[in-house]
């Protein structure tokens, strides 16, 4: 019963979320456009708010730039057109996702490379522990006649 | 022993990481620059905040260096630069213009007339319509525009005596010389 509850209020909790910033006034009367301007809102971000896009932010400027993604889009525009439209004047921060491009080649296959060289890591420190083991297996813990009286003690 | 250095490594490059992360977060996008600078100021008009005033708009700016100040009766910052633009404006000539940003025009000009009009034209941008187009993200910024028109240099938050000694007024001199 709690879990339903817990569930329910969650499901209830990210319902008001996104009815929260975009107010009823503000939406377009065209289902279609307005799920366009709620797609380009979602990837342009606030920039008074750290981290936040301006489609769930209650800044005041998000507000505005809402109202001004939602005249372009009636004007005509394509998606891309409004997001370059806002990128050419805050510039590539405004995106919630970074273009690839050369500029943030790092930033996109950074944290593969380094998964890469971790795993280099692992991997030869690894294989040099196995070979270590082969050559001589156990001899520490058998030469050491305390450590034979424990395992033995263990066994028992 | 050697392994023993070895395994410092992954710490050290933590520690690296961190305080990469400590001093740029610090920043935040205020700090970030601006794409505007050197590109044309964008075409405006926008309403006058006082009655007797004509409507500010971009021709305003043409042949002459200026500064285009955005403000507003609600922001703070502004309080504390505005002796600095009172003194730029009566004091070394400074041609500044103000975009009273998200305000009313009430508001705008009760906020004048308690601290000092240092503006010789002030546009209404209630809607964030210039203040988007000049890719503003916060109040006061100030934008230097050269003769032509173009944006030469933002000042993101107030001017201070230092900016204004050391940055904004060698600016201007360099400007006024240009064709």
């Amino acid at each position: 019963m709690t879990r339903i509850l817990i569930l329910f209020t969650i499901i209830i909790s990210f319902g008001f979320n996104q009815a929260l910033a975009v107010l009823p006034h503000e939406q377009l009367s065209d289902p279609v456009l307005e799920q366009r301007a709620r797609e380009v809102s979602k990837n342009l971000r606030c920039v008074v708010c750290q981290n936040q896009s301006i489609d769930d932010s209650n800044a005041q400027l998000a507000a505005d730039m809402r109202k001004l993604v939602r005249a372009r889009i009636v004007a005509g525009d394509s998606n891309e057109q409004v997001t370059q439209h806002i990128v050419d004047r805050y510039g590539n921060f405004v995106l919630m996702r970074p273009p690839l491009k050369q500029s943030t080649f790092a930033l996109w296959f950074g944290p593969l490379g380094f998964v890469l060289i971790g795993g280099l890591v692992f991997w030869q420190s690894s294989k040099r522990n196995r070979s270590a083991s082969k050559q001589n297996p156990k001899t520490k813990i058998a030469q050491d006649p305390q450590i034979d009286e424990i395992m033995k003690k263990l066994r028992k | 022993m050697k392994t023993k250095l070895y395994a410092f490594i992954p710490l050290v490059i933590l520690i690296v990481i961190g305080l990469f992360f400590a001093i740029e977060l610090r920043k935040g996008p205020s700090k970030m620059p601006s794409v505007m600078i050197n590109r044309p100021m964008p075409e405006f008009v926008l309403q006058p905040i006082l009655e007797d005033q004509e409507p500010f708009a971009f021709s305003d700016l043409s042949g002459q260096v200026s500064l285009v100040n955005i403000f507003g009766s609600w922001c703070a910052a502004c309080v504390v630069e505005h002796p600095v633009l009172m003194r730029l404006a009566h004091r070394e000539g400074v041609a500044i213009y103000g975009v009273a940003w998200r305000d009313t025009a009430i508001d705008a000009s009760n906020w004048l007339q308690k601290y000092g009009n240092p503006y010789r034209k002030i546009g209404l941008d209630a809607e964030s319509l210039l203040a988007i187009d000049l890719g503003v993200t916060g109040a006061p910024e100030t934008f230097l525009v050269d003769k032509s028109g173009n944006i030469r240099f933002k000042q993101v938050g107030p001017i201070s005596n230092q900016a204004w000694e050391q940055t904004i007024k060698p600016m201007i001199l360099l400007l006024e010389a240009e064709e």
